[in-house]
C-alpha cells in the first residue's frame, strides 16, 4: 500500500494469485512429508479421485457448484468493502427458509414449488445477513464481529428448532421430514438420461446452472450497472461515495443483503438438490471455503469458478485419498484452505513484492 | 434451590469460566495494540494439542503447558508476521490461522496415535490437579493474571506506550519508539495467554484432547472482551457471567420456571452471542475498539 507497485494488471490478476496457491500446495505438501506420507501418490490419488472417473468428476462439479455461492457471497459483500464471514448461518437460515416453504406449500406442482424454495433460501440468507449489514450501516456495530455471532446464533437456532419444533415426531434424528418429490431439483444424471444419454450418477444436480447464472449475474452487477459501481466506490472510498451522492449506509446493507441471498445458494444445492430434508451441520464449515475461493479468485466472478472448481477437486479428491491413505485425511482440505486463505489473503503483499522486485530487476536488465 | 446446588454451579462456573478469561485477556493484550486477533481460537486448539501431547509424551503437565504455549505463540507470531510485517488484513489471517489449526491438529493427531485426531488420555502427573479448593495451579495463574494486566496496562510505562500505540501508532513513531516492537510483544503475551486457555482445555479440565475440542470457546472469549469493553477487571466479570450461563444451562435444562414455562437450554447458549450484538449495536452502553485496531501501521504516511 505503501510504495506504489508497478505491475501489469495481467501479473497482478493472475500471476500472484497462481504464485500464491502454488505456495499453498508446497507448504500443503511439506504437511503431508511431515506426517510420513508421500505427496506426490498423494497429488496421484487426489486428482484421480476428483477428474479421473465420470462419477468422481460428478462429485467435484457437486462441491464446487457449493463453493461458487458462498465464494461470490463473500466477494459481494468484499466489493462494498465489507467482510462478510457469516456464510455459514446465513446458508443455515436459507435451509430453514427451504424446509419451511416446501413443507408447507406441498400442494402446488413442482414448476412452482422449486422457484419457491430458492426463493425461501435467498430470503432467509438475505435476513440474516441484512441484520447485521443494517448494524453496521446505522449502528456501527463491527460487520466481522456481528456476523460471527450470527453464526453460533444460527447454529444454536437450528438445533433448537430441529430438535424441538421441525423434527417428524417418529424419528429419532434431528431432521425434517423429506421434502415433497415435486421440489426436489433433478440429479444430472436423470436430467441426461431423459435425452437419452447415460453419465455416471453423483449428487451432481442442476443448481450447477444456477451457480453458473448467479456467476453472471453478478458479474453484470458488479462491473455493468450502476448498483455495482456504486457498491465498488463504497468499497474503495466511502467518503468520495458520499461526495457522488451514493449512501454508504444504504449500499452496505444492499450488498449485505445480495450477499446472504447468495449463501443461500448452498442451502439449495445441499438440501434441495441432494439431501432433500433440512438436516444438522449441512453447511459443514463451507461458507468459510468461500473466503478463501473470494480471496483466490480475486472477488471476480471467473475468478471464483476457477477457484470453486479448484476446491471441488480438492473436496472430492480428497475424500478418495483419505480412503487410499487414511494418514491423510480430509482435513487435509481444511489446511489447505487455510493456507491459501494466509497466503492470497494476509500475505497477499508479500508475493506482490516478489513478483514487482522480479519486474523490476527485468527491466533493468533490458535497458 | 440450596446451597449445595448452589456451590456446585458457581464451582463449575469457575471452571468453565478460566479457558474464556485466559483467552480473553490474549484478544485484551492484542487489540489494545492494534492487532485485531479473531484467531484465538485457533490459537487455543493448538496449545490444546500441544499441551496434551506434550504431556503424554514427557508424562508431566508443566512440560505439556509449556509446549502448548510455545506453539500458540508460533501460530500467534505467524499472525503477527502478517498483520504486522506484511501489513496484511488481520481478519483474513485470523480466519486462516482457525482453519489451520482446525485441520493441522485432526491431521498431526491421527497421524501420531491413530485414533481419530484423540490423543491419548492423560493420567496422574500428566494432568494438572487440584492444589486448592481442588481447582488446579492453572487456574489460580489465570485469575492472577487479571489484576496483572490490570497493572501492566495502566500503570507501566510499557502498557502506557502499547495502549497509544494501540490508538495512536503515528505518535509511539514519532516519540521514538518502535510500534513493531510494541505489537510483537502483545501478539506474543497473547500467544502466552492462548496457551494457557488451551492447555487448561486438554490437561487440565479434560484428560487428553479432542479434535475440535474448543467449540467456540475463543469467539465466546471474543464476545466477552467486547462486553468487557477491552478492560481487564470486566473481562473478569464478562468471562464468569458467561462460565455461570454455561453452568447454569447445565443445571435448568428441562427445569420449568413460572410464568415463562420450560426455558430451551439454546436459549440460554444464544445468550453470549446475543447480549454481545445488542451491546454492539449500542443499546445498552456503547463499545468502542481501540482506534488503530485492525489498521496495519504503515511508517511513511
Amino acid at each position: 500500500m505503501s510504495a506504489p507497485l508497478d505491475l501489469p494488471k495481467w501479473a497482478d490478476t493472475i500471476l500472484v494469485p497462481a504464485i500464491s496457491v502454488v505456495a499453498a500446495f508446497l507448504v500443503a505438501g511439506l504437511v503431508v512429508l511431515a506426517i510420513g506420507e508421500n505427496p506426490l501418490t498423494a497429488t496421484r490419488w487426489l486428482l484421480l479421485g476428483s477428474l479421473g472417473t465420470g462419477e468422481g468428476l460428478g462429485f467435484t462439479l457437486f462441491y464446487m457448484t457449493d463453493f461458487i455461492f458462498v465464494g461470490l457471497a463473500v466477494a459481494v459483500a468484499y466489493h462494498a468493502g465489507l467482510f462478510n464471514i457469516g456464510g455459514e448461518g446465513q446458508a443455515t437460515l436459507a435451509g430453514l427458509g427451504i424446509a419451511l416453504v416446501l413443507n408447507n406449500l406441498t400442494f402446488l406442482p413442482g414448476f412452482l414449488l422449486i422457484p419457491l424454495g430458492i426463493l425461501g433460501a435467498a430470503a432467509f440468507g438475505a435476513l440474516w445477513a441484512a441484520i447485521p449489514g443494517y448494524l453496521q450501516a446505522k449502528r456501527g456495530s463491527h460487520i466481522v464481529i456481528t456476523t460471527i455471532m450470527f453464526n453460533w446464533l444460527a447454529s444454536v437456532l437450528i438445533v433448537y428448532l430441529l430438535v424441538n419444533v421441525l423434527r417428524e415426531p417418529q424419528s429419532m434424528n434431528p431432521e425434517t421430514r423429506a421434502f415433497p418429490e415435486q421440489a426436489q431439483i433433478p440429479f444430472m444424471h436423470d436430467v441426461f438420461a431423459a435425452i437419452g444419454i447415460e453419465i455416471p450418477h453423483s449428487q451432481l444436480n442442476l443448481t450447477l446452472v444456477l451457480a453458473l447464472a448467479a456467476a453472471y449475474c453478478v458479474w453484470l452487477l458488479i462491473y455493468r450497472s450502476r448498483l455495482g459501481y456504486a457498491i465498488r466506490v463504497v468499497g474503495s472510498n466511502p467518503s468520495a461515495a458520499i461526495y457522488a451522492g451514493i449512501s454508504p449506509a444504504r449500499i452496505i446493507i444492499i450488498a449485505m443483503v445480495l450477499s446472504g441471498a447468495l449463501a443461500g445458494g448452498l442451502a439449495v444445492n445441499e438440501l434441495m438438490g441432494y439431501q432433500h430434508r433440512l438436516l444438522l451441520e449441512f453447511t459443514s464449515g463451507y461458507g468459510f471455503v468461500g473466503i478463501a475461493v473470494a480471496l483466490m479468485g480475486r472477488a471476480h466472478p471467473v475468478g471464483i469458478i476457477l477457484a470453486s472448481l479448484l476446491f471441488g477437486i480438492l473436496y472430492q479428491g480428497g475424500a478418495e485419498l483419505a480412503f487410499e491413505q487414511p494418514a491423510i485425511t480430509r482435513d487435509m482440505v481444511v489446511v489447505i484452505g487455510g493456507i491459501i486463505i494466509l497466503f492470497a489473503g494476509a500475505l497477499d503483499g508479500l508475493f506482490r513484492r516478489l513478483v514487482a522486485h522480479l519486474f523490476a530487476r527485468q527491466k533493468l536488465a533490458r535497458a | 434451590m440450596d446451597i449445595g446446588i448452589l456451590v456446585t454451579i458457581f464451582d463449575s462456573a469457575l471452571r468453565l469460566s478460566i479457558p474464556l478469561l485466559a483467552a480473553c485477556l490474549a484478544g485484551l493484550w492484542s487489540e489494545r495494540s492494534g492487532v485485531v486477533d479473531i484467531g484465538l481460537e485457533g490459537k487455543m486448539l493448538v496449545a490444546a494439542f500441544a499441551g496434551a501431547a506434550g504431556a503424554y509424551a514427557f508424562g508431566s503437565a508443566w512440560a505439556g503447558l509449556l509446549l502448548g504455549i510455545l506453539a500458540s505463540v508460533a501460530i500467534g507470531l505467524v499472525h503477527g508476521f502478517a498483520s504486522i510485517s506484511q501489513r496484511g488484513n488481520q481478519i483474513v489471517s485470523g480466519v486462516a490461522i482457525n482453519m489451520l489449526a482446525a485441520g493441522l491438529t485432526a491431521i498431526v493427531g491421527n497421524a501420531w496415535y491413530g485414533q481419530g485426531g484423540r490423543t491419548p488420555p492423560l493420567e496422574g502427573d500428566q494432568r494438572f490437579g487440584g492444589v486448592l479448593f481442588g481447582h488446579s495451579a492453572l487456574v489460580y495463574v489465570v485469575l492472577l493474571a487479571v489484576p496483572v494486566t490490570w497493572f501492566v496496562l495502566g500503570r507501566t510505562r510499557f502498557g502506557l506506550r502499547l495502549r497509544a500505540v494501540g490508538e495512536n501508532p503515528a505518535a509511539v513513531d514519532t516519540a521514538g519508539i518502535s510500534v513493531t516492537g510494541l505489537r510483537y510483544s502483545a501478539v506474543i503475551i497473547a500467544g502466552v495467554l492462548c496457551g494457557f486457555a488451551g492447555v487448561y482445555l486438554s490437561v487440565g479440565q479434560a484428560a487428553g484432547f479432542l479434535p475440535n475440542m474448543t467449540t467456540g470457546r475463543g469467539f465466546i472469549a471474543l464476545a466477552a472482551l467486547i462486553f468487557a469493553k477491552w478492560r481487564a477487571w470486566p473481562a473478569l466479570g464478562a468471562c464468569f457471567l458467561f462460565g455461570l450461563l454455561d453452568a447454569s444451562a447445565n443445571q435448568l435444562q428441562g427445569l420449568s420456571l413460572p410464568g415463562i414455562g420450560e426455558v430451551p437450554v439454546q436459549a440460554i447458549q444464544a445468550l453470549p452471542y446475543l447480549m454481545t450484538v445488542i451491546l454492539l449495536a449500542g443499546v445498552i452502553g456503547k463499545a468502542i475498539p481501540p482506534r488503530a485496531a485492525g489498521i496495519p501501521y504503515v511508517k511513511e504516511r
